[in-house]
C-alpha cells in the first residue's frame, strides 16, 4: 500500500492530485475550527514565513543567523508606531514631532506592509554590510548581538516605543475592494489566515525561483566554500547581502501582519529564544528544504498548543523539548524531516576528512566536489 | 574627562574589575575550547548557571543561615567552591561526550556544531527552569534562588576614597590564582603542551601520538571547572540562581575573550577585565539600562575592526 502511494506520488497525475488535495484542505482549514484554533493556524503561517525567510539565510546561504526575530521585531514596530492612537504612541511623536493627524494610515494596508518590509529589509543590510565579512561562528553571535540590542532599545526608547508596556490599540486594517467598500479585518482571524497564506505562497514561489537561479547556485558554492566561490568570480558579500535582505524582509511582512491582528506590541515577544524557536522550525524541517520549513513550523507551533490544550502545565517544556530537538536532529538526523537532497550530502558530514577536529570549509568542500549531486 | 566619569570613576572601576574578573574565568573557557576546537561554546554559559547552584546546593547541604567569619571562612568557600568546580566540570564534560562528540566523529560542518551548542544551551537552562515529572521537584524554578549569606560584606581597606569589600577581593584574588594555575598548567605540563600542540595544528599533534579525545575532554574540563569557579562567586557575590543567570554573564564573556584575542589566555583574562571597566564606566555616562548595549557593541566593533582582538588569536599563555 506505501509503495504504492509512492509510486503514485512520483507520477505526474500523483502530484497534481496531491497539491490539490492539500490545497483544498489548506483553503478550507479555517472554517472547521473555532477562533482560537484560527489564530494558531494564523500564528503557524507567520511562523512558516519566518522559517521561510531564515531558511533563505540559514539553509541557502548557510549563515546562522541567531537574531533572526530582530527583522520580525522591526515590522512588528514598523506598522505599529505609525498607527497606533495617539494616547498609545510614544511621548515623543505627540509632543515632540508634532505629526499631523493622518485619519486613515490604517486603510492603506499594503503600502504599510511595503513599509514593514523595506525597513526590515533596511535593518538587514545596515547588520549585514559589515559583519558579513566575518566568519560564520563570529556572524552567529553578532547577530544574536544585534537580536538583543533590537530588544533592548525598544525597551529604552519610551518615547518612540513606548518601552516594556508595549504600544496598545494597534488598528486593524482594512482593504477596499471596490469604491467606497472596506475589508474590515478586525480581531477575527479569517481575514489574516488568508492574507498570511497568500504572502507564504508568494514566498515559496520567489524563493524557488531565487534558489533555482544563478543567485541559488552562488549560495550553494558559498555555503560550501567561501574562498573557492569567490575565487571563481561569485561576489561572497554581495550574495550573503542578498541572502540576509531576502530573509529580513519576511520577517518585516510576518511581523506587519502579526502586529495589525494581536493589536498589540511588545518588546518582551522578541527574545532570543524566539529566534532560536524559528531556527529549530527550520532545523526541524530540514536546512534548504522549502516544504521541510513550512512543516517544521507548523509542527513547532501546532503541536505544543495541541499539547497544551490537553495539559496546560506543557508551556513550562516547550523549550527543554526544542533545545533537545536541535540537539538530537544534528546528532541523529542533520537534514532534517524533509531533507534537500543537495543539504543532506553536506550535513551529513561523511565525505569530509575523518579524523579532523571540526570539518574545514575547504577540506570538506574538496571531498564535496567528487559528489555528483545530479543538478546540472 | 567628561563629568561622569569624574565623579564615579574609583567606584566604578573597582566594581567593574571585580566583574570583570567573573568574565574573565568565564571567557577563558570559551577561548580554551575555542582554540582547540574552532566552536563557540555557546552552552558554556550554561556550565556557568550550573556552577552558581552547585554553590547554593553546598550552602544547604553544610546548613549555613548566617554569616560566618575567621578560619571558618575561607574553609567554607573552598568546600564551597570545589564541588561547585568539580560540578560545572562534569557538566563540560558530560556536553562533549553527549553532544560534540558525535558530530566529531562524522566531521559534521561547523553550522551543526553551532546550532547543536545552541540546543545544548536552551536545553539545560530549561533543564533548570522545569519541575521535572514524576518526582515533581525543580532544580531552580522560574524564581531566583536566594543564597544564604555566607560572608559578611565589610570594607577592608579605603583605595581613592572608595571602600574595598572583603566580598572584591575575594573574586579579584581567586581569579588570579586560578587564572595562574591554568597558565602553568597549560604552560609547565605535558598535558598542556598535547593541548597546544591540538590547537595549533590537530592532524599533525595525531600523528605525532597526541591522544586528541583525552585533550579535548581535558579542555572542556578546564573551562568546565574555571566557569564553576566563577559560578560559585558569582553566587556569594550577588547572592543569586537562576536558570537564565548565565545568558548575560555568559555574552559578555565571550566578548571578553573576543576583545582579548580568542584562543588567547592571556588575552581572555586582559579581555575580561578590560570590557568589565568599561561597560562600568559606560554606565556611569548612561544607565544601568545600556549597560548589555554598551558590550553588544563593543562586542561588534571590535569584530569588525580587530577580529582577532588585542592580543591576537593563537593558544598560548
Amino acid at each position: 500500500m506505501r509503495e504504492r502511494l509512492a509510486r503514485f506520488q512520483a507520477t505526474k497525475k500523483g502530484r497534481t492530485t496531491v497539491a490539490v488535495v492539500i490545497a483544498i484542505v489548506v483553503l478550507l482549514l479555517p472554517h472547521g475550527f473555532d477562533d482560537h484554533w484560527r489564530a494558531v493556524f494564523v500564528d503557524a503561517l507567520a511562523f512558516s514565513l519566518l522559517a521561510l525567510g531564515l531558511n533563505v539565510v540559514v539553509g541557502f546561504a548557510g549563515l546562522l543567523d541567531l537574531g533572526y526575530i530582530a527583522f520580525f521585531a522591526i515590522g512588528n514596530y514598523a506598522f505599529a508606531i505609525p498607527t497606533a492612537g495617539s494616547y498609545s504612541k510614544g511621548l515623543f511623536l505627540q509632543g515632540g514631532l508634532h505629526l499631523p493627524p493622518v485619519p486613515h494610515w490604517h486603510d492603506w494596508m499594503w503600502l504599510l506592509l511595503l513599509g514593514a518590509i523595506v525597513a526590515a529589509m533596511v535593518a538587514g543590510i545596515i547588520l549585514g554590510a559589515p559583519t558579513l565579512r566575518l566568519r560564520g561562528d563570529y556572524l552567529a553571535i553578532v547577530t544574536l548581538g544585534f537580536g538583543e540590542m533590537v530588544r533592548i532599545v525598544a525597551r529604552n526608547l519610551d518615547s518612540i516605543t513606548i518601552g516594556s508596556r508595549g504600544i496598545t490599540a494597534i488598528p486593524h486594517p482594512q482593504i477596499p475592494y471596490a469604491p467606497g467598500h472596506r475589508y474590515l479585518f478586525g480581531l477575527a482571524p479569517v481575514g489574516y489566515y488568508y492574507v498570511m497564506l497568500l504572502l507564504v505562497l508568494l514566498m515559496v514561489g520567489v524563493i524557488t525561483r531565487v534558489n533555482d537561479s544563478r543567485v541559488g547556485r552562488a549560495w550553494h558554492a558559498i555555503r560550501e566554500d567561501e574562498l573557492a566561490a569567490a575565487s571563481m568570480g561569485v561576489p561572497t558579500v554581495r550574495m550573503k547581502l542578498l541572502a540576509f535582505a531576502i530573509g529580513a524582509s519576511t520577517a518585516g511582512a510576518a511581523g506587519m501582519l502579526t502586529a495589525a491582528r494581536v493589536n498589540y506590541v511588545s518588546p518582551d515577544s522578541f527574545t532570543l529564544l524566539q529566534s532560536i524557536l524559528v531556527l529549530a522550525a527550520v532545523v526541524l524541517g530540514g536546512m534548504g528544504s522549502i516544504r521541510g520549513s513550512i512543516l517544521g513550523a507548523s509542527a513547532i507551533i501546532i503541536i505544543p498548543e495541541y499539547i497544551r490544550s490537553r495539559s496546560p502545565s506543557f508551556q513550562d517544556y516547550r523549550f527543554l523539548i526544542f533545545g533537545a530537538i536541535l540537539v538530537i536532529m544534528m546528532i541523529f538526523r542533520p537534514q532534517g524531516l524533509i531533507p534537500s537532497k543537495r543539504r543532506a550530502i553536506e550535513l551529513s558530514g561523511e565525505v569530509a576528512m575523518p579524523g579532523k577536529g571540526i570539518s574545514d570549509g575547504p577540506e570538506a568542500a574538496a571531498a564535496l566536489g567528487e559528489v555528483d549531486d545530479g543538478t546540472p | 574627562m567628561p563629568e561622569c566619569l569624574r565623579t564615579g570613576f574609583w567606584p566604578h572601576t573597582f566594581d567593574g574589575l571585580t566583574l570583570g574578573s567573573i568574565y574573565a574565568m568565564i571567557a577563558l573557557g570559551y577561548t580554551m575550547v575555542y582554540g582547540v576546537l574552532q566552536l563557540i561554546n555557546f552552552a558554556h554559559s550554561e556550565v556557568f548557571m550550573i556552577g552558581t547552584f552547585a554553590g547554593v546546593w553546598m550552602l544547604r547541604l553544610y546548613g549555613i543561615h548566617s554569616p560566618v567569619s575567621g578560619i571558618e571562612l575561607p574553609l567554607m568557600i573552598a568546600a564551597i567552591m570545589v564541588p561547585s568546580m568539580a560540578i560545572s566540570g562534569a557538566t563540560a564534560v558530560a556536553l562533549e561526550r553527549v553532544a560534540y562528540r558525535p558530530l566529531r566523529r562524522r566531521g559534521a560542518p561547523r553550522l551543526a556544531f553551532l546550532i547543536t551548542a545552541i540546543g545544548a544551551s536552551i536545553f539545560l537552562s530549561n533543564l533548570f527552569f522545569i519541575r521535572i515529572p514524576i518526582v515533581g521537584w525543580t532544580l531552580g524554578g522560574a524564581a531566583p534562588v536566594q543564597y544564604p549569606e555566607l560572608i559578611h560584606r565589610t570594607a577592608v581597606f579605603t583605595a581613592f576614597g572608595y571602600q574595598i569589600s572583603n566580598k572584591q577581593i575575594l573574586v579579584v584574588v581567586t581569579m588570579l590564582l586560578m587564572y595562574l594555575f591554568l597558565d602553568r598548567f597549560v604552560m609547565r605540563t605535558r598535558a598542556g603542551k598535547a593541548l597546544r600542540a591540538v590547537a595549533e595544528d590537530p592532524e599533525a599533534a595525531a600523528l605525532m601520538g597526541v591522544p586528541i579525545d583525552r585533550v579535548i575532554v581535558t579542555t572542556f574540563l578546564l573551562g568546565g571547572i574555571m566557569a564553576g569557579a566563577a559560578g560559585s562567586l558569582y553566587g556569594l557575590f550577588f547572592g543569586q540562581a537562576q536558570f537564565n543567570i548565565g545568558f548575560i554573564p555568559g555574552i559578555k564573556a565571550f566578548t571578553a575573550a573576543v576583545l582579548g584575542g580568542i584562543g588567547n589566555i592571556r588575552g581572555a583574562l586582559l579581555g575580561g577585565l578590560l570590557l568589565g571597566l568599561v561597560e562600568n564606566l559606560g554606565v556611569t555616562c548612561t544607565s544601568t539600562a545600556w549597560q548589555d548595549v554598551i558590550a553588544f557593541g563593543i562586542l561588534v566593533a571590535v569584530l569588525m575592526f580587530r577580529p582577532t582582538g588585542i592580543m591576537g588569536e593563537r593558544v598560548r599563555a
